[in-house]
């Protein structure tokens, strides 16, 4: 196969697998602020924890980290769950309107950062860490990939799909969507809105989670790791327009691919590429791609 | 918002006691010790940064995350205008300029974005912060070959006194605003801006005006901020803390009132500086729980819940209008 079609070829495989996983840590803060309406600031922090619950899983252990996926998924979810369950639920009963709610509980979120970094920190030491899995080469039609790049992109598409689907068959679904159109309303209809709200914190943060496992094997991990994918799950869920959650998965991909091809020319100026492209879509159109 | 307006006798005891914190403060350098003035110096900054940030975004009602963008605009101002060989300008004269120069671009963003309302405007503003960053650091990078630049060293007592002046001078600048017509114009925007539109305010003025004159006082205080820190990049110019911190603070003091902000910014930089210092293990855990438990428990802010107090000692004479 000739270079240039190799390189191209890389560069869509790296971009979907940088993408897929942009996509699921958009859609889960997507859940969490379109519908339960929090900003959560520690969204990243999320993506930390399920990283390093990975690497200690994998190297102290020695489960396999494509089962951490149903061990640390599920605990994320949990936490999730508790936290919107007592602390967000209470902030918002006491707030006077939903403006108010959504500044206390952006506050709340970054005390909710400092906290969750600051265990981690005593927990795994502040030094980058990494370990390797799957870490040999395939060989497509010529191109040589990464195992793990191949896996980390088949299941985040996956999971992305399947959580879609579960969004838009099952009846738990329903009334979340509900609730993310009309929460008032919903609840009037006998969606009880204090647990939908709570399911979508902990889909969301376990989304966050199941990311942070499927990329821990790409990338050396650190506590400090967790605000750069918070800030690229709120430029995704713009850009694919608020409270869309295909919006947020698109979004992801595209953002991902052009995180891609700018890392190919010039590595240093990717986050200013993502910014340069999201700045120049809020003004050319505010509501996002997907946005009503 | 509270709409209280200073009644004649009511102005008497806060301004003795303004009057009181002025006199200690500027009296700070003949008594304190050597890290007290840096302390203060840092809480000052703070100040500046939250008062600032609440003389736009609290009276209009538009979240700006722009003030690290700002105070990072007048850190650069300081590190071209005064390295550490070949001084031409006075600090002062620099000083000036790095806010004049944060204005200026805060009138380009400002006239470009501000139709931009609620999160986007907010998200908008915190892009323009990572976006100059990293233009910024490559370029230094890539063109001039650098990884910073150094600045040159200013005795500490007139850095305090400058932080000092900048601080009064935004103090001054948000009372008379608040009281003045074109505050008044900026509240009814931040209530209803279509109804302010409607009743012959020039929105796009008062809001574009607004902004540039609250980043004048970051870029001001970021251009005196500079010769504190003696060595900058593009990372440590533009922390994007720089951006959240204000927030933080001007939440956590109050927003109802012009003493709010600064007590906020006072208390929680305190915090964050002692913290650091004697817990530097745990204090951002520390630092956090405090923060979930203020927001649990004081949604009005420190000063809401000292007023709050205040009504039930006397016995609720003062009913809260």
């Amino acid at each position: 196969m000739p270079e240039s079609i190799v390189t191209i070829l890389d560069i869509t495989i790296g971009g979907l697998l940088l993408g897929g996983i942009y996509a699921l840590i958009a859609m889960g803060l997507s859940l969490q602020y379109g519908v339960a309406r929090v900003l959560n600031i520690a969204h990243g922090e999320f993506i930390m924890i399920g990283a390093f619950g990975t690497l200690t899983l994998y190297t102290v252990v020695g489960i396999n980290p494509l089962i951490c996926l149903a061990i640390i998924g599920p605990i994320i979810f949990v936490i999730g769950y508790l936290l919107q369950r007592t602390l967000f639920t209470s902030l918002r009963v006491k707030a006077p309107n939903p403006g108010a709610y959504e500044a206390s509980s952006l506050l709340a979120t970054f005390g909710l950062m400092f906290i969750i970094q600051n265990i981690a920190l005593i927990a795994w030491g502040a030094d980058y860490q990494a370990y390797s899995y799957l870490n040999f080469g395939v060989n497509i039609g010529g191109a040589i990939f990464s195992a793990n790049k191949l896996v980390i992109l088949g299941f985040s598409i996956g999971i992305g799909l399947a959580f879609y689907i579960f969004l838009a068959r099952t009846r738990i679904g329903k009334g979340i969507r509900a609730a993310a159109q009309d929460p008032a309303t919903a609840s009037l209809m006998g969606v009880n809105i204090n647990r939908v709200l709570a399911l979508c914190f902990g889909f969301g943060a376990a989304m966050a989670g199941l990311a942070g496992v499927l990329y821990s094997m790409r990338i050396p991990l650190n506590p400090a790791m967790g605000l750069q994918y918070t800030v690229i799950a709120i430029i995704v869920i713009v850009l694919g327009g608020l409270g869309s959650i295909p919006g947020a998965f698109i979004g992801g991909l595209i953002l991902g691919i052009i995180g891609e091809v700018v890392t190919y020319f010039d590595p240093s100026l990717s986050l200013a590429a993502y910014y340069f492209i999201f700045m120049l879509l809020l003004l050319v159109r505010p509501k996002g791609i997907f946005g009503k | 918002m509270d709409i209280t307006r200073f009644k004649s006798k009511k102005f008497y005891i806060p301004g003795i006691i303004t009057l009181i914190i002025f006199v200690g403060l500027a009296t700070l350098p003949l008594f304190g010790s050597f890290y007290n003035v840096i302390l203060v110096t840092t809480l000052l900054m703070y100040s500046i940064l939250t008062v600032s940030w609440v003389l736009f975004s609290g009276l209009t009602g538009y979240m700006s995350l722009a003030t690290a963008a700002f105070f990072g605009i007048g850190i650069y101002a300081s590190a071209l205008l005064l390295p550490t060989k070949g001084q031409v300008l006075p600090v002062l004269v620099v000083v000036f300029i790095g806010g004049l120069a944060s204005s200026i671009i805060a009138l380009g963003v400002g006239a470009l974005t501000l139709r931009l309302r609620g999160i986007y405007f907010a998200i908008f503003t915190f892009g323009l912060v990572v976006l100059i960053m990293e233009l910024l650091n490559w370029w230094e990078l890539s063109v001039n070959k650098i990884l910073g630049r150094y600045v040159m060293l200013v005795d500490n007592n007139f850095i305090f006194y400058t932080m000092l002046g900048i601080f009064v001078l935004v103090m001054l600048t948000f009372f008379f605003i608040r009281r003045s017509k074109f505050g008044l114009a900026m509240r009814s925007i931040g209530e209803n801006e279509e109804a302010a539109s409607h009743i012959g305010i020039n929105v796009t003025m008062v809001k574009v005006v607004s902004f540039a004159i609250s980043s004048f006082f970051m870029g001001a205080a970021g251009a005196i901020w500079a010769t504190k820190l003696t060595y900058i990049n593009a990372h440590v110019a533009f922390s994007v803390l720089f951006s959240f911190l204000p927030v933080l603070m001007a939440i956590f003091g109050g927003m109802g009132n012009i003493y709010g902000p600064v007590i906020g910014a006072f208390i929680f930089a305190y915090l964050q500086e002692t913290l650091q210092t004697k817990f530097s293990e745990i204090y951002m855990l520390i630092f956090g729980v405090v923060l979930v438990l203020a927001i649990l428990y004081m949604p009005d802010g420190f000063t809401g819940l000292i007023q709050k107090v205040w009504r039930r000692i006397s016995g609720g004479k003062r009913v809260h209008t």
